[in-house]
């Protein structure tokens, strides 16, 4: 049972991920590798300052910056420079290896006895269900925040941006500022699941961030399975599910591991798992159609 | 209201394929004028078009919009005096966002995107009662997706949607072209309606040569990137739609 706890717990921990890949992805029409880079920034940084005794809220706005700069960045090389989007991601992706090095001093940096976000709160006896509980809240702050965002006038323009680029520049928005803002946001969302993974696993590495997008991806696209089955246009309805899809993905790694699988082949397994996700809808419609 | 001062733009500058698309082109649009535009393709209409929109600029000459020297600002800053509707339906509205969605994205056409909540009761009340004068059976749909409705529909909702916000200057390039003739018909009577109505000065596109005969009271045609003929007032009226069909022979 601790085995699925934990899982529904790194899927709270992925579910900021999750977010900032919802709105690069679905949103923008981003494929976003920075997220790779942004992931370990986040961790980087809320390792080193906290084996450096600093408060974990010292560490929360300084990783949300950083996270927001990363993302700015790729924005302005795909706005202003015209570089691929995808292209732009991977170079500062690559750029993002360097930085966390230099940041964290060495490629592994274990977390024994520092405090953290779980321990600033003691709600429950057992230390997963406090974990649990001071996740459930930050996530819902998250939630909230950008929820709220995407109903403001500000966020309808973001909506309508990946969408049509043409309608929105005749509408009076600036789409390039639009979309560094956006990635500038994603990224922060992003840098935030390291901060709260390195914090929840007690250790930050320099490879945390590995294809750490398909998870991102992955969740996006349960979330977006619900979405085109039922239909739903509802901005609160579409967040909570990206979340869902985030807890449902980890779920699932988490039973292909229980029933035995090789720990070697996780990876193999998470991108399978992503391509049946993507693929089976389609295979159906087609047997329908 | 528009003023266009010998602009040029010519694409692939310099290669073999240069394109002179726009060749020295001088011409007033006074406020209140409904302009139509014709020509074959290539003639240079469209560039004309997004000259005056600001997505593409010209290489020298300068453009002038209720005074204001445009001929640097980019497309998004001239939305405060233009509203456009494109050829494409998909273009003038965004498919995801319910219909609410993209009427405010439209009501705020002038002004800042900001961090507050705009679509409350009373924006929703008066969309309905907008939508409602198109007697299409919408006023009931509006939080429906943009993308479940027709080409048509679209159409007419994108010109809708430019008149909720100040405008003085509406840009319509080709708007029925990828409509039905029923559809066209109800986009066309829109569109000229609104313009009567707001008293907009107009730029319209158009293929459709009943479309040229029937509508505006000022015709160009051009070719080559120039102005081969210009007729307004009294001339346009005077106007045989076989003549139309002359120039094109």
């Amino acid at each position: 049972m601790d085995f699925y706890l934990t899982a529904l717990l790194q899927g709270l921990c992925f579910s900021a991920l999750a977010l900032g890949i919802y709105i690069s992805m679905k949103i923008f029409n981003i494929p976003d590798i920075t997220t790779n880079g942004s992931y370990t920034l986040g961790g980087a940084i809320t390792g080193i300052m906290l084996t450096n005794h600093q408060s974990t809220y010292l560490i929360l706005p300084i990783v949300i910056f950083a996270g927001g700069i990363a993302g700015a960045l790729t924005g302005l090389i795909t706005t202003k420079l015209k570089v691929n989007a995808l292209l732009a991601g991977i170079l500062v992706m690559t750029g993002l290896h360097s930085v966390n090095l230099i940041i964290m001093g060495r490629s592994n940096l274990p977390l024994i006895s520092t405090s953290s976000l779980f321990s600033i709160l003691n709600i429950a006896a057992d230390p997963n269900h406090n974990t649990f509980w001071i996740l459930s809240v930050f996530v819902a702050i998250i939630t909230l925040m950008i929820g709220y965002l995407l109903k403001t006038d500000f966020g309808i323009a973001m909506r309508a941006t990946g969408n049509s680029e043409s309608m929105v520049r005749a509408l009076g928005v600036d789409t390039d500022r639009m979309k560094i803002v956006g990635l500038a946001l994603a990224n922060a969302l992003t840098a935030l699941s390291g901060y709260m993974i390195v914090q929840f696993q007690a250790f930050a590495d320099i490879n945390m961030g590995q294809a750490i997008v398909i998870i991102g991806l992955g969740s996006v696209i349960i979330a977006e399975s619900f979405i085109n089955w039922f239909n739903i246009t509802n901005v609160w309805i579409i967040l909570i599910l990206v979340l869902i899809g985030a807890i449902i993905f980890q779920l699932v790694l988490a039973l292909t591991l229980a029933i035995g699988v090789d720990p070697n082949l996780l990876s193999l397994t998470t991108s399978t798992f992503v391509l049946l996700i993507v693929s089976l809808p389609r295979l159906s419609f087609g047997k329908a159609s | 209201m528009i003023a266009i001062n010998n602009v040029h733009k010519a694409f692939n500058k310099g290669k073999a394929n240069q394109v002179n698309a726009v060749n020295g082109i001088r011409l007033n649009i006074q406020s209140n004028e409904f302009l139509v535009i014709v020509g074959s393709n290539g003639s240079g209409k469209t560039t004309l078009l997004n000259l005056v929109a600001g997505t593409v600029f010209p290489d020298n000459g300068s453009i002038n919009i209720d005074g204001n020297d445009v001929t640097k600002t980019p497309d998004y800053r001239r939305s405060q005096w233009i509203a456009r509707v494109f050829q494409n339906p998909m273009s003038g509205t965004a498919s995801d966002l319910s219909i609410l969605d993209n009427f405010r994205l439209a009501a705020i056409r002038t002004k800042a995107k900001g961090l507050s909540i705009g679509v409350n009761d009373a924006f929703k009340q008066q969309v309905k009662e907008k939508i409602a004068t198109l007697g299409m059976g919408l006023e009931n749909k509006i939080e429906q997706p943009m993308g479940t409705l027709s080409g048509g529909q679209r159409q007419a909702l994108t010109l809708l949607m430019s008149v909720m916000d100040s405008c003085k200057v509406l840009l319509l390039d080709e708007p029925t072209a990828a409509l039905d003739p029923r559809s066209a018909d109800v986009v066309m009577r829109t569109a000229d309606k609104l313009i009567t109505d707001f008293k907009l000065t107009a730029i319209l596109i158009t293929h459709n040569l009943k479309d040229a005969y029937n509508y505006g009271n000022r015709i160009i045609q051009m070719g080559e990137g120039a102005i081969l003929r210009d007729l307004s007032g009294e001339q346009k009226s005077a106007l045989k739609q076989n003549d139309l069909f002359d120039w094109f022979g």
